[in-house]
């Protein structure tokens, strides 16, 4: 990785393949749509709040955790504590991307309901700013418009969609986030903090409440960042008055 | 079921919101600044990880694991996004069937 640039030269090859690769995401994720809206459903959910919790809430796991935990009989309050849990790296995220978008404050109320996984990981990945802002909102926008359609279509056709792993759809997340980060998992240290991620989250799977394993992992960035001195390549430059702060 | 799903999802767009909000000032620090890179990578592969390999609260290799390593394998060949998803899908769909 190279340092955040503040224009991008090859802005005629970038726009053109960051926009069609938002596409594809969105894309992708509405087919994931489809079973979140017909599980929704079939978990007791009405149309209505399906739709609700797709337009507002706005963020895959946390919305299949709820339809989960009430689906399996459990009280819905503990449904929306569990998603509340998975929502807070929606949180960091965020910390990540108001330096790198460096937002107006009118926008940041819209910003804020798109930022998620996808918009997050198509983010990160770029070289430069106008290139990260470009593939913020239009994975953001592209992800919410199809992830809609496809939660109304699917609330709609819960029938013939109710079991989404017979069309191995329960495989398309975790293949769809590793097509998204693998640009940074080329240098050293990501690499190290992806893996010992890995192995935290699965290791604390059985021990702690749902949501809780991809927090701890969040604790293992925290580790490694303050933890390296190393200047890392893909840091933004700092003006020398804000170094150690 | 109503109140449920609206502290839910007005917290979740209140955590973002939050998250977005935080003065730059307070993550100007290198190291500060060094996490919340690393943040993003952590959180996905951590997702990546419980969403392959978990159950509930079990772990469990199926035909996701196979799904995911054709992804991979996609991926080392750049195959293009959409592609990469789309045969995680099949792979596990068709391990699924022949299981």
């Amino acid at each position: 990785m190279t340092e955040l640039r503040e224009v991008d030269h090859d802005w005629a090859v970038t726009r053109p393949a960051v926009l069609r690769d938002a596409l594809g995401v969105g894309i992708a994720t509405g087919a994931y749509g489809l079973s979140f809206g017909a599980i929704s459903t079939a978990s007791g959910l009405s149309v209505l709040q399906t739709c609700f919790l797709s337009l507002v809430l706005f963020s895959g796991g946390s919305q299949f955790a709820l339809a989960g935990v009430v689906g399996g009989g459990g009280a819905p309050m503990t449904g929306a504590a569990t998603a509340l849990l998975l929502g807070v790296r929606n949180g960091f995220y965020g910390l990540r991307l108001s330096g790198l978008l460096r937002l107006r404050s009118w926008q940041r109320p819209l910003a804020a309901q798109i930022v998620i996984d996808e918009s997050t990981a198509m983010s990160v990945v770029r070289t430069s700013r106008p290139a990260a802002r470009l593939a913020f909102w239009s994975t953001g926008i592209s992800v919410f418009v199809l992830w809609n359609l496809a939660t109304v279509i699917g609330a709609f056709a819960a029938d013939a969609l109710r079991d989404p792993r017979v069309l191995g759809l329960d495989a398309a997340a975790p293949a769809a986030f590793l097509a998204l980060m693998s640009p940074r998992l080329r240098s050293r240290e990501p690499r190290i903090v992806a893996a010992v991620a890995a192995v935290v989250a699965l290791a604390s799977v059985p021990l702690v409440p749902t949501g809780v394993p991809v927090l701890l992992a969040a604790a293992v960035a925290v580790v490694f960042g303050f933890g390296s001195t190393r200047r890392e390549p893909d840091d933004e430059p700092l003006a020398p008055e804000e170094v150690n702060a | 079921m109503w109140p449920a799903v609206i502290v839910a999802s007005l917290g979740c767009y209140a955590i973002k919101l939050v998250g977005l909000s935080v003065p730059q000032k307070w993550l100007a620090n290198r190291r500060v600044m060094h996490v919340a890179n690393l943040l993003p990578v952590a959180l996905l592969t951590a997702l990546i990880a419980t969403q392959a390999f978990t159950s509930g609260r079990h772990l469990q290799i199926d035909a996701r694991a196979a799904g995911l390593l054709a992804a991979v394998i996609a991926v080392r060949f750049k195959a293009p996004f959409l592609v990469v998803v789309g045969l995680a899908c099949l792979v596990a769909a068709v391990v699924r069937l022949a299981a």
